[in-house]
């Protein structure tokens, strides 16, 4: 049988499949076996209470959702005593995303969280596209990134620091690259896509706080594509995350760089869909062979790629 | 090319009959059979699935989150929440009763005997009766009569007595009065037709029944006048209430925040889950439904 666990530096994880930070929480145990997962990620928590954005918070397009949700919690007390016990009654790995938009907050925040023992990752969301109503954040910029990720980075007392990045960034190889410099462990790729819906019956943005995230299996190319693009610049681990609904869609970001990845809206549309997609990333393996799962990453086929079209033209497909 | 590329979606949830690998989930992802799906009248719709035994543990107030086949050919993004309408232990069937409306429930309507049908739950916390409370008072309007309707079941069951107000726009569409019938409930029925369903009447009519001692807790669902009302006669007369709230939801277990709904508890106002905190409210707590 394949050995599915994979390593992001010093953390060891089961297997390659987490969930998304946000599209998940511990009460996802009433429908599946948490234990079953390849690590835990918490909803990104924030220093101070927050309400989160006003509703409707969720709408429906042609393709996909667009969510505007705007990081409600109850503040890091509360997270602390309440939140993180749950978590801990499991035994995965619990990787803990937090976020300011304030450099210094963001670094008592890391602070208070690398305290607590049951912490094992903390995840800097410094791309969050709904917190205000501009969509702005760190990691829309490389300088941003930079300095925020240093800071952050310095208050992580030893704990590993996977910052998850932006695709509305312009070039996000270079984000990527000013992350890893700055300190970060693992890149998380990536945070959902800026996007706006209005109605034409009352002419209003169908969201509460206008802009969305928009959330699509058909966002999965183009991430993958930043996720490859990265993969050959950057010597850090990298998570995928955007559009897996399935076992293949794993072995898809694997094969073209990232060593886990990351899942949100297959387990809206499927509640069971985490620990199903572990079941069949396991089949699929077995079925080919293929001994430890990390073979697969990396392993995209195209360095002998035949870029003549008149040639490529003449072979099968 | 391979067929491998071409699949979409996992498929994980139980069929009927089939070995449940996690007994111990409070809820589970389930493939109904579709038994029935008959209109009741012109806008209103009642399924009848076959489930998987475990999916039978729904109770009043609780409700699926359903993966709606659409009637464009497109897809439907998010399932819908909607209510358990009646459980038949028996025959392994779990009922629901909508409106066709939108994509989703349309979609929902063109379900025909055989076919299969996704469904998430059951989730929420639901209706309690207190065993203090021997008469109860249900009023409910539209899809929320959908919702309501279960309760008289529990009610039967604990031999609590129900007197049931249904509200509607006209005699079409009064529903569910034939099973709040059937389980022993006194119903009546009020309508805009006749001006019998005016805030004034319906609280006459419930004032009656407080003094007849046949209100020992009010129930409601589906208007935010109505509510209104509930609320205000109970706050007067010291009648505990409760109210089943309705929000778009995504996740439908508590973990993505989009169902939120503003409650007042003890003068602060703050945002609670439809999906996990209720459905179900103390219905003094709620701001508008
Ligand atoms: C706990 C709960 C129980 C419900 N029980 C019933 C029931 O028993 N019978 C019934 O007919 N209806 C019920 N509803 C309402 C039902 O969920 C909506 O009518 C349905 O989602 C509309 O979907 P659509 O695709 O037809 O409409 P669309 O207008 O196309 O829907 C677009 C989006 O808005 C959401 N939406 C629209 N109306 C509502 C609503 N009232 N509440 C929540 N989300 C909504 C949809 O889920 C979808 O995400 C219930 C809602 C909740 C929250
Ligand atoms: C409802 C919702 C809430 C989210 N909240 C967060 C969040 O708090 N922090 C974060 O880093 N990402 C958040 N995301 C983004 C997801 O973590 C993920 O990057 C995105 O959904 C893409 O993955 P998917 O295609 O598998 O859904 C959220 C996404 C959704 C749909
Ligand atoms: S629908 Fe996700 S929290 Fe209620």
């Amino acid at each position: 049988m394949v050995d599915l666990s994979v390593k992001i530096g010093d953390i060891t994880m089961q297997n390659p499949v987490t969930p998304a930070s946000g599209a998940f929480s511990w009460e996802y145990n009433d429908v599946i076996d948490l234990n079953r997962l390849g690590g835990l990620v918490a909803k990104t928590i924030c220093r101070e209470p927050r309400l989160g954005n006003p509703t409707p918070r969720m709408a429906e397009t042609e393709a996909g959702i667009i969510q505007s949700i705007g990081l409600p919690g109850k503040g890091i007390e509360y997270f602390v005593d309440h939140i993180v016990p749950e978590y801990a009654k499991f035994k995965p790995p619990l990787i803990v995303s937090c976020s300011s938009d304030n450099i210094s907050e963001f670094a008592l925040l890391t602070e208070e969280l690398a305290r607590m023992p049951d912490v094992d990752v903390i995840e800097a969301n410094i791309s969050c596209p709904t917190r205000n109503l501009t969509g702005q954040n760190f990691a829309m910029h490389e300088d941003y990134t930079s300095d925020a990720v240093k800071a952050i980075k310095a208050k992580c007392a030893g704990k590993p620091l996977w910052v998850k990045l932006s695709p509305n960034a312009g070039d996000i190889v270079s984000i990527a690259l000013a992350a890893e410099a700055a300190g970060a462990d693992c890149l998380v790729i990536a945070n959902t896509f800026l996007s706006l819906k209005i109605r034409t019956d009352n002419f209003r943005p169908a969201l509460g706080n206008k802009f969305g995230g928009l959330v699509s299996p058909a966002l999965k190319p183009i991430v993958l594509r930043m996720v490859y693009q990265v993969a050959k610049q950057v010597k850090i681990p990298i998570i995928g995350i955007g559009g897996v609904t399935k076992a293949e869609d794993v072995v898809e970001y694997m094969l073209a760089g990232a060593s886990a990845v990351g899942i949100g809206y297959a387990g809206f549309r499927n509640p069971t869909a985490l620990v199903q997609i572990i079941d069949d990333l396991e089949r699929w393996c077995d079925e080919r062979g293929i001994k430890k799962i990390t073979e697969l990453i990396g392993a995209v086929k195209d360095d002998d790629m035949e870029m003549d079209p008149l040639v490529a033209a003449s072979h099968g497909v | 090319m391979s067929l491998e590329h071409c699949e979409k979606y996992t498929d994980s949830a139980l069929r009927v009959g089939e070995v449940d690998r996690y007994p111990q989930r409070v809820a589970g992802e389930f493939i109904g059979e579709v038994v029935g799906n008959d209109w009741v009248n012109k806008e209103y719709k009642h399924l009848i699935l076959k489930v998987h035994e475990r999916a039978l543990a729904a109770y009043a107030g609780q409700f699926f989150h359903l993966l709606c086949p659409t009637p464009d050919g497109a897809e439907v993004w998010m399932r819908r929440p909607m209510s358990v309408y009646r459980v038949d232990k028996a025959a392994s069937q779990l009922e629901f009763l909508y409106k066709c409306e939108g994509r989703g429930t349309r979609g929902m309507g063109m379900l025909a005997k055989g076919d299969e049908f996704n469904i998430a739950g059951p989730l929420g916390k639901g209706f309690k009766l207190d065993p203090a409370w021997k008469n109860i008072v249900v009023l409910g309007r539209g899809v929320g009569l959908a919702t309501l309707a279960p309760l008289s079941q529990l009610a039967a069951e604990k031999k609590v007595g129900v007197t049931a107000i249904l509200s509607a726009r006209n005699p079409d569409v009064v529903m569910s009065k034939d099973l709040f019938d059937s389980l022993g409930a006194k119903t009546l029925t009020v309508l805009d037709t006749d001006k019998t369903s005016d805030v004034a009447n319906v609280e006459k009519i419930i004032e009656g029944l407080i003094k007849e001692k046949k209100a020992d807790a009010f129930f409601t669902c589906g208007s935010s006048r109505l509510l209104k009302l509930m609320q205000q006669l109970g706050k007067k007369h010291g009648i505990p209430g409760q109210v089943a709230m309705e929000q778009i939801m995504v996740c439908g277990v508590g973990a993505c925040y989009v169902c939120m709904r503003t409650f007042e508890i003890d003068g602060v106002k703050t945002l609670k889950r439809v999906c996990r905190d209720g459905p179900v409210f103390d219905m003094q707590t709620a701001v508008g439904w």
